[in-house]
């Protein structure tokens, strides 16, 4: 099968829209902590690009896409990429694009998944022990759910993950994303613990602007996240996009719709989790569904999530930027609403089939991260500790961690202070 | 001599500046400021949590004058800058010492 240019050069750009959404969470977090932790929040994000892009290309994708015997791993070898340049992607079928290109878009994914987690954590998380936590985290976690979900085996499927096997509806990683990032947040902000200060101190995001800025990038990239994983230029790309856009635009619209009849208030920084909220929802329905049911979906992904944000301060956890309340909520509604929605689910067929094995990809994939992440988070908090000292995180992570302040809005000509030691590698 | 100080609410600044400059005042500094009095602080919902604010923005004016000007200009400013409710602001007088120009080292009333 010849290479096909425009399915090629819409998922190249794809790969790059979904790359984007990476910064756009840095930005969407960032904004949302206190001004002393702004650069430790976006770091955590780079510093996931950094370790998952090597661990990918080394031996990852084998992990998640290689041939293997079993429905739970790919082979583990070194993915040997070198070798694959003129190879085509075979997914469950045949794409006419570089099996390098579907190697680049997935690493994405990746990156992603694992930077999500890190808004559970704000404040208060060890960089070191962060790093250490994202490299084992793909290996033992994202790999192997990756290869659940999304690999659908050779042309006739044979060598498909279990869910994708079971027909477990999951287009571009409600699963294996937002339920996967959501459930390891709330191990990971369980193990760590609470902030000082959480339910006692104001700890209002330092900079709304940034947020939206943040919640725009995802909203652009989310285009190519969802229409890119059609892994081609056609009319279920189409349809991605435009449920993409509605079901973004219905949660916005929902979630404000809360905010106004509770808190008497419809808020800038609703409506940025209103976006994020629908995009989480229509993320494995976006092409399982029509466009007029995306409205429902994200109508009622705003709602929800709006009310389940308020959960951690029932139940006393620290989840600090609400990765459980918006993409553990919306990850489930999402998957679920395909059992719903579907032409085979159970408003078409009265049948609940479909919903039942939704339910089931959903409940794996929460309970296999929840665990591991839990034990993860454990040992590592045992060995090399999870938390910064409490002075440094009164005094803030930024400074502590980072040597470095967000900020220096000062009058004074050039700032304030002087330099005061040698600068270090200088020619 | 005497230091005027005068806390004001923000969107009251212009009209205290030009009321002074009509009273023929050369030199204010201006700071932004923040506090609480009777005012006490307002609300904020993020995610659907209120916050209480505390501190309210001010504007701070500090004037240096003679001992004669004090009273007019006190009188000045509160005219300009009252709008009758609570959060207004504060002016207090405190008696000034010494005083120097930095340009050409005079002092006291030959510095104003």
């Amino acid at each position: 099968m010849d290479i096909n240019s425009g399915d090629t050069a819409w998922v190249l750009i794809s790969t790059a829209l979904v790359l984007l959404m990476t910064p756009g969470v840095a930005l969407f977090y960032g904004g949302m902590v206190r001004a002393k932790s702004v650069l430790n929040m976006m770091m955590m994000s780079l510093a996931s690009a950094a370790i998952v892009t090597m661990l990918w290309v080394s031996f990852g994708f084998s992990m998640a896409f290689g041939d293997s015997e079993t429905p739970f791993f790919g082979s583990f070898e070194l993915s040997n990429l070198g070798s694959l340049i003129n190879e085509i992607t075979v997914n469950g079928g045949e794409f006419p694009i570089p099996l390098l290109l579907f190697v680049a878009f997935q690493l994405m994914f990746a990156i992603i998944t694992v930077a999500l987690i890190s808004g559970a954590i704000a404040d208060r998380t060890k960089f070191s022990s962060w790093i250490l936590f994202v490299g084992i985290w793909s290996v033992i976690v994202y790999f192997p759910v990756a290869n659940w979900v999304f690999d659908f085996g050779n042309q006739n499927g044979d060598g498909a993950g279990w869910l994708a096997a079971l027909g477990v509806i999951d287009f571009a990683g409600g699963t294996a994303v937002h339920i996967n990032a959501g459930a390891a947040a709330l191990a990971l902000t369980l193990v760590i613990g609470r902030r000082i200060g959480f339910k006692r101190d104001a700890m209002r995001p330092h900079s709304l602007p940034l947020v939206l800025l943040g919640a725009a990038l995802l909203w652009f990239g989310w285009f190519g996240f969802n229409a890119g994983s059609a892994l081609s230029a056609n009319g279920s790309a189409a349809l991605a996009v435009l449920n993409t856009q509605v079901a973004a635009a219905s949660a916005l619209a929902g979630w404000l719709v809360v905010e106004r009849v509770r808190d008497g208030h419809s808020t800038t920084l609703g409506a940025a989790s209103g976006v994020v909220a629908g995009l989480v929802a229509i993320t494995p329905a976006c092409v399982a569904v029509d466009p007029i049911a995306s409205i429902a979906i994200g109508m009622v992904a705003g709602a929800l999530c709006a009310y389940a944000v308020g959960l951690k301060y029932r139940f006393n956890y620290d989840d600090s930027l609400d990765v459980v309340g918006v993409h553990l909520v919306a990850g489930l509604w999402g998957t679920l609403a395909i059992g719903i929605f579907n032409s085979d689910g159970l408003l078409s067929t009265g049948s609940f089939d479909l919903l039942i094995r939704q339910a089931l990809g959903a409940i794996t994939v929460l309970s296999y991260s929840f665990v591991l992440t839990f034990i993860i988070a454990w040992l590592l908090m045992k060995t090399v500790g999870l938390r910064i000292s409490e002075e440094s995180e009164i005094e803030g992570v930024d400074l502590s961690t980072h040597a470095e302040s967000a900020y220096d809005i000062d009058t004074r000509i050039g700032g304030s202070g002087t330099l005061s030691g040698i600068i270090k590698g200088r020619a | 001599m005497k230091l005027i100080t005068a806390i004001i609410q923000p969107e009251k600044f212009e009209a205290v500046k030009a009321a002074l400059l009509e009273a023929d005042v050369h030199g204010i500094t201006v700071s932004e400021a923040s506090g609480y009095g009777r005012q006490r602080g307002h609300t904020e919902i993020y995610r659907g949590v209120e916050h209480t604010v505390d501190l309210i923005a001010k504007v701070r004016i500090d004037i240096v004058t003679t001992d004669q000007l004090v009273d007019s200009l006190v009188e000045c400013i509160v005219k300009a800058a009252q709008t009758g409710q609570v959060g207004d602001g504060k002016i207090w007088v405190t008696d000034i010492e010494k005083l120097v120009r930095v340009r050409t080292g005079d002092e006291n009333e030959a510095a104003l």
